[in-house]
């Protein structure tokens, strides 16, 4: 048996992606690839309008159209009729109202999607338009008409640390808002449902979390869990848009309809509609400070526009608040953060969760604060830089290493950038130098790893070792997500550190094993990575009683991490697992007569606990920070009177290679004392701090107070 | 869906007189991103790639004559010295497959306000050259483009190439606004030709049409090249455009940015001419 450190490409080593190749030469199979003989297209019917209520719908038109094998509405739906991750208040498809632009009304399978679309075209739907509620703040009011039956406030989280806010030398304040940002992965939501001969139906799908997606499609298809079956398919991005269920539930229940096999695959418009976004925020906020720098006390409101259905806000709701102050030691902070129901797209999960929107806000009130005690930006963060024991707003200490100052101090000592010659527009030729200036920027943040407010938050993970042709061979079974985060290598490292055996195979995750969480929240490597450790340490124990492989030996284990606790009412209690800090420096060249900024370079510091794979965390880095960039300078999708402008690549932009600086990199392993290999997530800090880290440096080119995300160009110069 | 793919120019006036419903299509950048939404249904293509005569280009009287389909990549290539102006717009088009693929033709065929091979052709007073079994004829670009998406082409008529003048000693420039560095709609766009006694300018995605600035060309044409006439140029192309509100930009913005395009861009070509 070899020993741990002989293996090769285990933990630590920049070990390439299986899928890496395949990808770029377009030759690995995304969801939206797959086939099977006989098969179906699904199309689905949306609302136009943002609110109505639905009188009738006629299908008679659409299941006369040849090739049409189902017209299927509400009323084909067996089981409950809602879905929902935290709130089951969203329809399978739509009866009485329709709540957003978009929503689900019929779903047709037919034998070419061409036929399937234009069968969906002559369903008949007779709509009673409504005023659609489209203003977070009206949504909040008593006067505003309840768009469901717990009335508009679908969560407050109210914080109160420390005493009540009183004296301060300094005070500034400000208002700021976040757009709506889309995940814009590349791979539109698709899946293949097969009917089975037991009744029930395997789902192939793109998903973050196979057993939550598989939970509410059982139910609303009457089925029990042992016959609705979930395999992940080849997922194209993820970002938090696939947390909640798309088409999976159209697809099997076509599927069982017509007992054949369905596809369904969404286009790029459609996707826009079919998957949730981030919230949009409105902050307000108010810091008092001592003349020396220290912060004295913080008030801030946050209202996010949570949209039709309910999602994941109410989680993202109470991240906003938990991280709403940043990570600095305040003394004295009251936080209110809301989230409402409108009749705008839904909202729900997106990379940074909560955590975005406010350190937007709280990263610029930092600087409005050193410009008003005349500090400088970093030394005034580094002066009030959380560590280890510090307390959080919600009343726990920070339990892991909190290294803001290191970070700080990386990311500002590093060398300026010189002038490349390079200009804002590029090729576009707009400025030979005119009107450029340079500007730079800095910004800190911080959020939750995994699953907070006493959700007991688990991954299982089968490994087995087995001998052939005299060689050990390790399989590993998980029903983790692979939606390009890189996970498929870290279980495969993690089982060759353990076993020190080079063989390992990655099985497909389906729901036959138990649970892995979503792959999400920073989470997987740490939960998942967490549940193949053990279980090989499982294995090993027994081949090292055993001395010999023989036929086989097989364990599974679930990895918990240490329980959280609720918020209290007055927003107190231990309801984080751990935490992640990142850094970040931005330089940048601003044309200010046109308003258009190249972004020179992006310098970050973040500390990662253990690089699992050094290569791959510098890829969540840089494409975290591309992501960051686009919400700070073109991500949004516009929304006028609940309608959704620009539901396509042509007008909702993201970052080009182009338009994506060099990133220059410090990472930090302070082993976390509770986690795998003191592991840390990765995902989510760079998308943090990145955009407000690029905004300052705007803000420090034009001198403007940019109280708005995306910035546009009129507002950076003033128009 | 019939899909034409006639082996030269003779037959392909044939087929689109024969078939007035067919669509032609060249590099498919515009006509497939149509057809994959669904927003036109023709009953047949009409693919003119296997034409050899439309790839070509050559030097005529007074100027270069470019076929229809020249692609963007082979402007920059062949064209930049002669024609810089429309090789500093190709440069802005799309990626580098679109540039590839997308030809000259088929942004004349498109004939939307924001394309952006249109604006240098206007401002050097290019003709569009149309033919069809009947014959050919050139039109002035600015009255081949009647309107958004709208331009004079017959039934039965194909877009042949573009006449570009040429004139001695011409300064060109274009400068392009988007919201990010490749890839994109431009917000509005400025092209600018200077040569002696004459400026010619165009206003791109300010309008229903590329737009000529006539009274900052005849400023320009009498101006001595200092600071001050710049920004007064740049006030009268501003004031000659007519932009809207829409998800790519205000009016108020489009309006400022093009004067200072316009400021910017004339300083450069009087620089070059003075140099
Ligand atoms: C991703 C992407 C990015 C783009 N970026 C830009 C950009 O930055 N700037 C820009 O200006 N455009 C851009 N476009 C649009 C497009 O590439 C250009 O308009 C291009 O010039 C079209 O050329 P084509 O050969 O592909 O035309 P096609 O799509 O083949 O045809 C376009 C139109 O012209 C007609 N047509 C073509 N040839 C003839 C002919 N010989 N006679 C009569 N009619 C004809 C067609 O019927 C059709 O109506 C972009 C497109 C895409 C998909």
């Amino acid at each position: 048996m070899s020993t741990v450190t002989e293996v090769a490409n285990g933990i630590g080593q920049s070990v390439r992606r299986p899928d890496g190749i395949p990808k770029v030469k377009g030759e690995f199979a995304y969801s939206s690839d797959m086939w099977a003989d006989g098969m179906l297209w699904g199309a689905t019917l949306r609302s136009p309008h943002p609110r109505a209520r639905v009188l009738s719908i006629d299908i008679a038109a659409a299941l006369a159209v040849p090739g049409v094998f189902a017209v299927l509405t509400h009323e084909d739906v067996p089981g409950r009729k809602t879905y929902g991750l935290e709130h089951h208040d969203q329809p399978v498809l739509a009866f009485d109202e329709v709540r957003y632009q978009g929503e689900p009304v019929a779903v047709v399978a037919a034998d070419h999607p061409e036929t399937a679309r234009y069968a969906a075209s002559k369903i008949e739907v007779a709509y009673e338009e409504l005023e659609p509620l489209v203003d977070p703040e009206f949504a909040l009011s008593d006067a505003s008409p309840p768009l469901h039956p717990g009335g508009n406030l679908l969560r407050h989280v109210y914080i109160e640390h420390g005493p009540e806010p009183g004296e301060a030398d300094v005070v500034v304040s400000g208002e700021y808002e976040v757009g709506m940002q889309d995940q814009a992965f590349l791979g539109p939501e698709s899946g293949l449902a097969i009917p089975a001969e037991d009744g029930g139906v395997d789902l192939f799908i793109a998903t973050q979390w196979l057993h939550v997606d598989r939970d509410q499609v059982a139910a609303c298809l009457d089925l029990p869990l042992e016959k609705v079956r979930f395999t992940l398919a080849g997922v194209g991005g993820a970002f938090g848009g696939r947390e909640d269920v798309s088409m999976q539930a159209h697809a099997c229940l076509l599927a069982l309809h017509t007992g054949r096999p369905v596809k369904m695959v969404y286009g790029r418009e459609e996707s826009f509609f079919g998957h949730v976004h981030r919230h949009p925020a409105r902050m307000r906020y108010e810091h008092g400070a001592y003349a020396d720098g220290r912060l004295a006390w913080v008030r801030a409101r946050i209202l996010l526009d949570g949209g039709a259905y309910a999602s994941s806000s109410s989680a993202v709701c109470s991240n906003a608040a938990s991280f709403a102050l940043g990570p600095y030691v305040v003394p004295s902070a009251r936080i209110d953060s809301y989230v409402v129901y409108t009749d705008n797209p839904p909202c729900g999960a997106m990379r940074g969760f909560g955590a975005v929107q406010t350190c937007f806000a709280h990263e610029a009130q930092m600087d409005k604060l050193a410009a008003a005690l005349d500090m400088d930006p970093v030394q005034l963060r580094r002066r009030n830089a959380m560590e280890t024991g510090s307390s959080m707003p919600t009343g726990a200490p920070i339990n892991c290493p909190a290294p803001v100052d290191e970070l700080l101090r990386l990311v500002h000592e590093r060398p300026l950038p010189e002038g490349d010659g390079a200009v804002p527009g590029g090729v576009a030729n707009v400025t030979r130098g005119e009107g450029v200036v340079r500007g730079v920027g800095y910004a800190v943040g911080f959020k939750n790893v995994g699953f907070s407010e006493g959700f007991d938050d688990f991954s299982t993970a089968r490994v087995r070792l087995s001998e052939v042709r005299g060689e050990p061979l390790v399989e590993v079974h998980t029903a983790a997500c692979e939606v390009g985060q890189g996970l498929v290598t870290v279980m495969a490292q993690i089982a060759r550190t353990e076993l020190g055996v080079e063989n390992v195979l990655v099985l497909p995750a389906d729901t036959q094993v138990g649970s892995a969480g979503s792959s999400s929240a920073s989470r997987q490597t740490h939960m998942t990575g967490g549940a193949v450790q053990a279980a090989c340490r499982a294995v090993r124990e027994e081949w090292e009683g055993r001395g010999a492989i023989g036929d086989g030996i097989e364990a599974t284990r679930e990895y918990h991490h240490r329980l959280t606790q609720k918020l209290d009412a007055k927003g107190q209690g231990d309801a984080h697992v751990t935490f992640a800090f990142a850094a970040h420096r931005a330089v940048v060249d601003v044309d200010t007569e046109l308003g258009l900024v190249r972004v020179v370079e992006i310098a970050t510091a973040q500390d990662v606990g253990k690089a699992m794979n050094p290569l791959a965390v510098e890829g969540q880095i840089e494409g975290g920070i591309a992501q960051g960039l686009g919400l700070a300078l073109m991500e949004e999708i516009q929304v006028v009177d609940g309608l959704v402008r620009n539901a396509s690549f042509t007008d909702y932009l993201i970052p080009t290679i182009l338009d994506m600086p060099p990133v220059e990199l410090d990472v930090l392993e302070l082993g976390d004392p509770d986690s795998p290999y003191g592991l840390r997530g990765i995902g989510e800090p760079p998308t943090i701090s990145s955009t407000p880290a690029v905004v300052a440096a705007v803000r420090a080119a034009t001198g403007r107070e940019l109280r708005r995300v995306p910035l546009r160009p009129d507002d950076m110069i003033g128009l | 869906m019939e899909f034409l793919q006639p082996p030269g120019w003779r037959e392909a006036l044939e087929a689109r007189a024969a078939h007035p419903d067919a669509l032609p299509i060249w590099g498919g950048t515009d006509v497939m991103v149509e057809l994959n939404f669904a927003r036109t249904r023709p009953a047949a293509l009409l693919d003119l790639t296997h034409v050899p005569e439309l790839s070509r280009w050559e030097s005529e009287d007074g100027g270069v004559r470019i076929g229809a389909g020249v692609t963007y990549t082979r402007l920059i290539a062949e064209l930049g010295d002669r024609l810089p102006g429309l090789a500093m717009a190709s440069r802005t088009v799309g990626s580098p497959q679109i540039r590839n693929r997308g030809t000259i033709g088929g942004n004349l065929g498109s004939s939307s306000p924001a394309g952006d091979a249109l604006p240098p052709l206007y401002a050097a007073g290019a003709s569009v050259e149309v033919a069809s079994v009947r014959g050919a004829r050139r039109i002035p670009i600015d009255e081949f483009i009647v309107g958004p998406k709208r331009n004079v082409l017959g039934e039965d008529e194909l877009i042949a190439g573009v006449f570009v003048p040429v004139r001695d000693d011409a300064a060109q420039q274009f400068a392009k606004v988007g919201t990010r560095n490749a890839m994109v709609i431009a917000v509005c766009s400025f092209a600018v030709d200077v040569s002696e006694g004459r400026v010619g300018t165009c206003i791109g995605s300010a309008g229903p049409t590329p737009i000529r600035a006539r009274e900052a060309e005849a400023f320009a044409a009498s101006a001595a090249p200092e600071d001050a006439a710049a920004r007064e140029f740049g006030e009268l192309v501003a004031a000659a455009a007519s932009p809207i509100d829409d998800v790519r930009g205000t009016a108020a913005y489009r309006r400022h940015a093009l004067s200072v395009l316009a400021r910017r861009t004339i300083t450069w070509a009087w620089e070059t001419r003075c140099a």
